[in-house]
This record gives structure tokens, sequence and C-alpha cells, in this order.
């Protein structure tokens, strides 16, 4: 089932360094939201706050509210591995665990947090993979080593494992920026029908795949050179790619900018 | 105007001239001929000091004789090629030349006998005998600092790669760098010490104690380094799945890297096999067979060597005996180098396709 994700006052900073400032905004379930905006404006930063990875990183540290269906995921006594298994993520390079077959990089996931059958674990696997589109090119080679995949299969590895544990969300940080033409967009076209059943948010360096991708976009950007990142401006894509409310979301889009 | 003159300097032709193949080994040989001449000339009696000037000829002469020919620019590379060489030279010769004489005089008396009989009765001056009460107790001592070393030292540098924030973290990094400076005898005194205070006779596992404390900081130092190497993409990879942070590290992140930490255990325990200051002094050395490492004096392969050397006096059957046991723990020593190395390999992370 996927969920709703709602923002409201989010802060985010590094140490003492305040790197995102008040961003408030609502993601609707079933939907493919874009984040677009300059390096450095804090786009990836926020993502990592929505399933509480930001506190990973040394001296990372959250103010504000984010709601997923009403449950604050920084309320008190909330669980962030909890929090984790509810709201996937895959990342900008794809990080197949080396060690681990294909078949066991899929099941990753579930086996790390609790013991499986082997028949149990081979029905996720197979609809992980048919949903990544990955299943008929790997389908008789599920024991060979995930590395050995080129990168537009790694990444799809990647977004398998990480749909083989249902999560409500899912969260991709700039998925296709190491991957060539073709395989970008079979993986835009993996998210159009991901998006059946799972909350999408994907930040992208690329404003023809916010486009092509997206439902809703949100342009994010620095206030000025120095100054934490901000929510300039979330709507629906057609209306910030033909008609944008905000003067500097037209700049960034009409490649005005810098 | 000037530009151009500084362009018509350079040759008109891409090729230039080179020395042939076989000049390396001439002025190699030129060298060595003009430097034994010049030994004997001035009466220099060592192969040492006829080799030294060999070498500073052969240089010489590279640089010269290429120079003339191909170039200062080849000439240069030449003679960093050939400090390369001579340098290896150095290095390698003392090391080949150890394994030569200690295979050459190890082999007089190692036998299936040797191997599988302890001193006994027989006394240090006469032939016979063997070191299997050595083997049994190199082997115990070994073993039981191994099985407390090894894991306290990969525990400690999880926590200080994974966990450690703060001032613990730099306080065990401090300590971890002193240790590693302990000299072994040091270690021996600091168990030997414990030991007077509660009036203990040597045995065997108080030498494994000693080893431990040696063999820690250097696993400590290796397997930090292995898991510096994971990179931070896999960890991160893994805590998003809604996988807790020990299990991270247990599933993903100590598989990645045990090949290296099996290579760096290894090496730790090859560098304690032939530790003889802090067995000395705790374990003693006995000429029977002691299989029981928590009573009673032990042998111990270094130390059987030393007593051999210096409780003989000068026996032949002692010396071929110390040679046959040095024989025996470098073979020791290089069987778990090979098999640290098989262990990485199988283990490395798997590329295929």
């Amino acid at each position: 089932m996927a969920k709703r994700i709602d923002v409201s006052g989010l802060t985010a900073y590094y140490g003492s360094h305040k790197a995102i400032e008040d961003i408030s905004m609502t993601v609707e379930p079933r939907s493919v939201t874009a984040f677009i905006g300059p390096s450095g404006c804090g786009k990836s930063t926020f993502l990592r706050t929505l399933n509480r990875m930001h506190e990973v990183t040394s001296g990372g540290r959250v103010e504000g509210k984010v709601l997923l269906d009403d449950e604050d995921l920084y309320g008190a006594g909330i669980d962030p591995v909890s929090v984790r298994r509810e709201v996937g993520m895959v990342f900008q390079r794809p990080n197949p665990f080396p060690t681990m077959s294909i078949f066991d990089n899929v099941a990753a996931g579930l086996r790390l947090n609790g013991s499986y059958k082997k028949s149990e674990l081979s029905d996720v696997v197979e609809k992980s993979l048919k949903g990544a589109n990955l299943w008929n090119e790997v389908k008789d080679r599920l024991n060979k080593p995930g590395s050995g995949l080129s990168g537009g299969q790694q990444q799809r590895l990647c977004i398998a494992r990480a749909i083989a544990v249902e999560p409500k969300v899912l969260l991709m940080d700039e998925p296709c920026s190491a991957l060539d033409p073709i395989s970008t967009l079979a993986i835009e076209d993996l998210i159009g029908e991901l998006k059946e059943r799972f909350t999408i948010v994907i930040v992208t360096h690329n404003m023809q795949q916010a486009a092509r991708v997206s439902d809703r976009t949100a342009f994010f950007n620095l206030a000025a050179v120095g100054q934490p990142g901000r929510l300039i401006e979330i709507d629906d894509t057609e209306r910030i790619f033909s008609n944008p409310s905000v003067q500097a979301t037209e700049d960034y889009i009409s490649g005005r900018f810098g | 105007m000037s530009t151009a003159s500084l362009a018509d300097k350079r040759a008109n032709s891409l090729r230039g001239a080179s020395l042939p193949k076989w000049s390396p080994w001439a002025i190699a040989a030129g060298s060595l001929v003009v430097a034994v001449g010049v030994g004997l000339a001035a009466g220099l009696d060592s192969k040492v000091q006829w080799g030294l000037i060999a070498a500073i000829l052969f240089i010489l002469g590279t640089f010269g004789i290429a120079a003339r020919v191909e170039g200062r620019r080849q000439a240069k590379d030449r003679v960093a090629t050939s400090l390369v060489w001579v340098a290896f030279l150095l290095a390698v010769i003392p090391l080949v030349s150890l394994i030569w004489v200690t295979v050459a005089r190890g082999v007089k008396v190692l036998d299936v006998y040797f191997l599988t009989h302890s001193m006994g009765v027989v006394a240090d001056s006469e032939p016979g005998g063997g070191i299997y009460a050595a083997i049994i107790g190199s082997l115990e001592q070994v073993g039981l600092a191994t099985v407390i070393g090894a894991p306290v030292g990969i525990l400690t540098a999880i926590y200080l790669v994974e966990y450690g924030r703060g001032r613990l973290a730099k306080a065990v990094t401090f300590f971890v760098d002193v240790m590693t400076g302990i000299p072994s005898i040091v270690a021996g005194l600091f168990i030997l010490s414990l030991m007077l205070i509660f009036s203990m006779q040597p045995f065997g596992f108080a030498g494994s104690l000693a080893l431990a404390i040696l063999m820690m900081p250097v696993v400590v130092r290796s397997t930090e380094e292995m898991l510096k190497l994971v990179p931070n993409e896999l960890r991160e990879a893994s805590l998003a799945l809604g996988v807790p942070k020990w299990r991270t590290i247990l599933k993903v992140v100590l598989p990645t890297s045990i090949g290296g930490i099996t290579t760096g255990v290894m090496l730790a325990v090859a560098r304690i096999a032939g530790e003889t200051a802090p067995v000395l002094l705790l374990v003693f050395g006995n000429p029977f067979i002691n299989n029981n490492p928590f009573e009673g004096a032990q042998a111990s392969l270094p130390l059987y060597i030393y007593q051999q050397y210096s409780q003989s006096a000068g026996a032949n059957a002692a010396y071929d005996r110390a040679w046959a046991a040095s024989l025996t723990l470098i073979a020791f020593v290089m069987i778990l180098n090979m098999v640290a190395r098989g262990i990485a390999r199988w283990k490395a992370p798997k590329t295929g396709r």
C-alpha cells in the first residue's frame, strides 16, 4: 500500500552548518515527484531525510516533521531501522553487494532481517526481478555474482533489491546519472510501471527526465551563495515546465541560470 | 622570432639512435671486470667491496654511454632503471643466501624421525633426538595466542572504524600505536611479573598471553585498513534496506573484507611464531613432550634453536639440529603465508560473469 508523505518545516544540518531550511510539501501516494535544482542546493540531503539516512552521516541532524500517512518519522521512540524498511532507497551509483550472487542480492533485504525458507525467497526474488524488468535477462544465472552485470542491469538489480522488501515509498537519488541513454530509458519505463504500487520520489539533474517521468516537480535552490537550500516552488509538472509561478524557476528551466 | 629558434632546436626526425638490447649486459660485464681489476690492484679482499665498485661503475658507465649514443633523457631513464635493479639485487641477495644456507645445513638431520621425536634424554652435545616437543609447544602457544589476540584485535578494529567517535576512540588508537612498538621482551617481562606475584611456575599459556599482546596491535592495524577499504556506499545500501547496523557490519562489511583480514591475521601469526624473548622467560623450554600448555614448562621452536646454540658448547650435532629447526620454522611461516593468500583469493569479491 503506497503511503502519502507530508513534510512540514524541515531543516537539516551537517554539524553546525545548515544545509536546507524550512521545507514543507506533500507527496501523494502512487505518484512520481521529481526534485530538480542546481548542484549543492540540498535535493539529495532532503531526500535522505525522508528515510532517516541523513543522520547516518557524521554530524547529520534534522529538525521538523515528516509524516508518513500521519505517523511522524522523527517522533519520539520511532526506530530508524523500521523507517528504512518502509521507505526504500536507490542510489546514484549501482551498489550490489559484491560477495553475493544475484539471487542473494535481491533477497538480502529479507534475509538480513529474518530467516525464510528458500522456496519463499525464490518467489519474492522472481517477483522483484520481474518488477524491475530484469528477470528475463538473469533468470538463468541467478547464482552468478551481482557485480558481473552491466551498469544498467546492476542499477535494475538494486531497484529489485529495494522493492523486494515491499516499501511504501521508493526514493531514487539520480538513479540514471551513471547510465547510458538506453539503460536510462529502461529505468524510466520502469518508474512508470512502479508508480502503480509505490510512491516514488526521484532526484534528477536531467530536466527532460523530470518532465517525462514525474507527475509533480519541486524546484530547490540556494537563496544566495552560502545560504541553506530552500524549496522554491512545487507544482504539477506540466505547469512547472510551461508556466512557473516563480521567476527563479523560470530562469533555471530555460537555462538562464548562472 | 624567438619561438622559431626554440622549435628549430628539436630534431627534424622522430627517430633517434638507440643502444642494442644486449648493452646493459655488456656494461655489467665490463664493470665487473674493471671492478675486479681495481679490487685486486688496490688490495681489497672482500667480494662485497668488489660488488659495490662494480655497481657504481655500472651506473656511471650506463649514464656515460647512453648519454653519448641516445641522449640525456634516455640516459637518465637507463640510470633510474639500473638503480632500481641494483636495489632489488641488494635486497634479494641476502634473502636468497639465507634460504640457501638454511636449506643446505638444515636438511642434514631433517627427517621423519627428527620431526616426530623429542630430545628426551639425549644431551645437547650428542647427536639424535628431535623437535617434536618444540613443534607441539609452538603450535599450542601460537594457537592459543591467536585464539585470544585475533578476535580482540578484529573487534577493536570494528569499534574504531564503525562506531568510534570522540575521546575513547582516540585513546584506543593511541594505545594501539604504543603497543605496536613494545619490544617482545617487555611483553614477556610484563607477564612474568604477574606470574611472580602469584608464584607460578613457567607454563605454555603464559607465553601465549605475551604473544597475544604482541599480536593484537598488528591485527588491529591491518583489520582497520581493510575495513576502511570497504566503500561506504555498500554500508548505505544495506542500511537503506532497513538492516540494523550490527547486522550490516556482520553480513555485508565483514564478508567483503574477510580476505584482507585473514591475510592480516596470518601475517601477525607468522610474526609471533618466531618470537624468542617472551618464550624464553615464560615457557622455559623442556626436552620432554608436554602436551598441556596450562601446566609445566614447554618447548618451543625459536627457543629450541636458541638453546641448541647456546647450551651445546659448539657440538656439531647441536648446530645441525638448530639449522634443521630453523628450516622447520621458516617452512611453517611460509605455509601460513600461502594459506593466507589462498584464503584471500578464495574469499575475494567475485567478478566473474
